[in-house]
């Protein structure tokens, strides 16, 4: 029982990061209607810029750890916001009006280059950092000597994406820009012509998205105490098949989905096996997609010609 | 509607310097932020194992030169050529020769591939290349029917690819199986595989198959890695028997080839031997291919590609025309899948991973989507490309992936854009007003 509670907190935390790089294919999925391929990556470079900014920071002897963590969090959301907006520019407006696989294939080569980028711009290697949030609470002693224990560093990880999540929820459904990217959503043209300017819409969806990756990225340093150049692909498919099982365009599906995937793949590897998880959670990808196409929360698709 | 509109504010506003300077300004301020900490700070583990950071301010500024001038001169590009959106008309003389062109082009580079192991006999590194260029031409023509032919985005291609190395390879080293027996039987379990996966999962479209098929894909991969006891793992299958000629080894031993016709023996021949045969194999991919489209089946394929809910409408079985591209290109991939195992010798999931199947999808889609030439061009371009950059390994998927990007971009419908459906009306007919007046259906 214990262990299973251990389990049960350690899939919630990975299930969190899931769901905050879910909400970004999430959202441009909703709008676009593209997979965000490189949006793994995304997470990917947000993961470096926390960690390069940390280092710096640490370097000048900052030692009050809340104020590291704040200007680390503002520092890697804006740079990696700007990497979002610039592959939107770059590599998927002038396709908008393309033929239907050429954003994804676009997508797919704009994968590569953030994944080879960051291999040449920082080495192949692993970057470790020493923990930085530590200490936290046993919340319970097992007879065997086993303790569930819950870090602190735990409960920062859901708290921000219950935070965020809840700052987005707002956004989406209060403010202008959120009535604007529900518009575009329904009928771009006619959103246009209704005087919303769809391409900004469109470039703050990717801001936005990126911003939430970059937070992923940084939860993900601190939690796991590393990065590398390749963790974005794996990451990727995996919030992605979060987006898909809680309902594409949803965003409380994107963190529920995630939630989903993170206690499953938690689970797998602690009572089956931990070299097949990666196969437990894209074989989920397929079934959801098989038995239940619309996720969680979706809305069905209705086929038009 | 917003395009246009952005088009025109575009164009009536691109003139004059200042602007060009302002926007390649701005250029390079994105830049400095985006590459201010990736770029121009390095970070590298030192001996005790904790992080040391060293900035690089060269580097950083080279790089935002290089989008400062590359803005500027993008910029006067395309004021000296007009707006991007505009088509420009390809003139006549120019169409006549490029039919022209077209029409003696493929014969032409087929008398030239047969006479390729007589030519470079002696260079054993243009015959190698020969091979592999050969091998992806044959995995693209087989993707080519799944994703040219039927519109099906397949992103997990190298599965069947790694289906049919591995049927060859656990046979042949198991049982002891002949190449030639095993090459059908790698053919019709990755046809398999393909049904296996295809039945489930065909009922997606566009993106959601794409997905799932690169799931698919990954999954096998990580299969392949784990089940050591079958597959050996990450260490692969060593030893696979090399291909004999009908069961005549090119040996160096008394009942080899060369002993058999009294000629002298040369490891080359081997090289040859193998050359030949992709070749056959890929030209047996291209012959199906052809003769599909004509049936039926074919006309199917690419009816789907154009249209899903009218082919509905006409009563095509969607599922049984989906699920036949999907393991007719399976097939063919498991075909290419057990000549690389003989050819190589040696295989491990090392070389079926993601990137493999975006460069195939690379390919068809450079190839532009359903044109033969065009993929077998494509895949000349690419691998011979990636030859070029062998010296910049570190930097060769950087190249490739901007590569997918800008042709996606430039060129979306590939370099010899031909997607016109093999069959289509080649008149318009007119309908009498009588025939359509409403309640007559």
């Amino acid at each position: 029982m214990d262990y299973f509670a251990q389990q049960l907190i350690n899939g919630l935390v990975l299930g969190s990061i899931y769901g905050l790089i879910a909400i970004g294919y999430t959202m441009v999925y909703g709008i676009v209607g593209m997979i965000n391929f490189a949006h793994g990556d995304i997470f990917m470079i947000g993961g470096f810029i926390a960690l390069i900014s940390f280092l710096i920071l640490v370097s000048f002897g900052l030692t009050a750890v809340p104020l590291i963590l704040l200007v680390v969090l503002l520092v890697s959301m804006v740079i990696t916001a700007l990497y979002g907006w610039t592959i939107e520019r770059i590599a998927y407006r002038p396709l908008r009006h393309s033929f239907r696989l050429a954003p994804m294939l676009s997508a797919i080569g704009m994968s590569f280059v953030l994944t080879n980028y960051s291999q040449v711009a920082q080495g192949a290697r692993v970057k470790p950092i020493p923990p930085v949030i530590t200490g936290g609470y046993t919340l319970h002693e097992g007879a065997e000597g086993f303790a569930v224990q819950l870090s602190n560093m735990q409960i920062i990880v859901v708290l921000a994406t219950i935070v965020l999540l809840t700052l987005f929820t707002w956004l989406v459904s209060r403010t202008r820009l959120g009535r604007d990217m529900r518009a575009c959503e329904q009928d771009q043209t006619m959103a246009a012509l209704l005087g919303v300017d769809v391409d900004r819409t469109i470039s703050m969806t990717f801001v936005i998205g990126a911003g939430l990756a970059a937070v992923a990225g940084m939860m993900y340093l601190l939690y796991y105490g590393q990065v590398d150049f390749n963790m974005g692909f794996v990451a990727g498919i995996k919030a992605f098949t979060a987006a898909v099982l809680g309902g594409i365009g949803s965003l409380p599906g994107a963190v529920l989905g995630g939630l989903a995937i993170g206690l499953i793949e938690t689970f797998w590897s602690a009572y089956f096996s931990v070299e097949y998880k990666d196969v437990a959670a894209f074989s989920i990808l397929i079934i959801v997609l098989i038995f239940m196409p619309t996720g969680l929360l979706g809305r069905p698709e209705v086929e038009k010609v | 509607m917003t395009a246009l509109s952005h088009e025109i504010t575009q164009t009536s506003r691109a003139a004059g310097i200042p602007f060009i300077l302002k926007r390649a300004f701005f250029n390079a301020l994105v830049a400095l932020v985006l590459f201010s900490l990736m770029v121009g700070v390095r970070t590298e583990a030192g001996p005790d194992g904790q992080l040391t950071y060293w900035p690089r301010f060269v580097e950083l500024a080279s790089l935002v030169g290089i989008v400062f001038g590359g803005s500027v001169v993008i910029e006067l590009l395309r004021q000296w050529i007009g707006p991007s959106g505009a088509e420009r008309l390809v003139p006549p003389a120019l169409h006549s020769g490029l039919s022209f062109l077209g029409r003696y082009l493929a014969p032409a580079l087929l008398i030239f591939t047969l006479l390729v192991p007589v030519i470079f006999y002696d260079q054993r590194y243009i015959l190698d290349l020969a091979i592999l260029v050969l091998t992806y031409v044959m995995l693209g023509w087989g993707l080519n029917v799944v994703v040219g032919l039927a519109g099906l985005l397949d992103l997990g291609y190298v599965a069947f690819y790694a289906v049919g190395a591995y049927s060859y390879a656990l046979l042949a080293t198991n049982f002891g199986w002949s190449f030639w027996i095993c090459l059908p039987l790698a053919g019709i379990l990755a046809a398999f595989w393909g049904v296996l996966l295809g039945f489930p999962v065909l009922r997606l479209r566009g993106d959601y198959l794409a997905i799932v098929t690169l799931a698919f894909g990954e999954i096998i991969r990580l299969v392949l890695i784990n089940w050591q006891s079958l597959t050996g793992g990450p260490n692969g299958v060593p030893g696979i028997p090399r291909p004999t000629l009908f069961g005549i080894p090119l040996t160096n031993t008394d009942d080899g080839l060369a002993a058999l016709l009294g000629i002298e023996f040369s490891p080359t021949h081997r090289i040859v031997f193998l050359f030949y045969l992709i070749l056959a194999l890929a030209l047996l991919t291209n012959w199906v291919t052809i003769r599909l489209r004509r049936l039926p089946i074919g006309r199917a394929w690419e009816a789907l590609r154009e249209d899903e809910v009218a082919c509905r409408a006409l009563g095509i079985n969607t599922t049984t025309t989906k699920l036949t591209a999907f393991a007719t290109g399976a097939m063919f991939g498991g075909f290419a899948g057990a000549f690389f195992a003989t050819r190589q010798g040696f295989i491990s999931p090392e070389s079926f991973t993601f990137q493999e199947s975006a460069l195939v999808l690379a390919i068809v889609v450079l190839g532009g989507m359903g044109s033969q030439l065009g993929v077998a061009l494509a895949a000349l371009t690419m691998i011979g490309g990636f030859e070029l950059f062998r010296g910049l390994e570190t930097y060769r998927m950087l190249v490739f992936g901007w590569a997918m990007v800008l042709i996606m971009i430039w060129r979306p419908r590939g370099l010899i854009g031909h997607r016109a459906p093999t069959v289509y009306l080649k008149k318009s007919q007119a309908i009498s007003s009588d025939l359509v007046k409403e309640g007559h259906g």
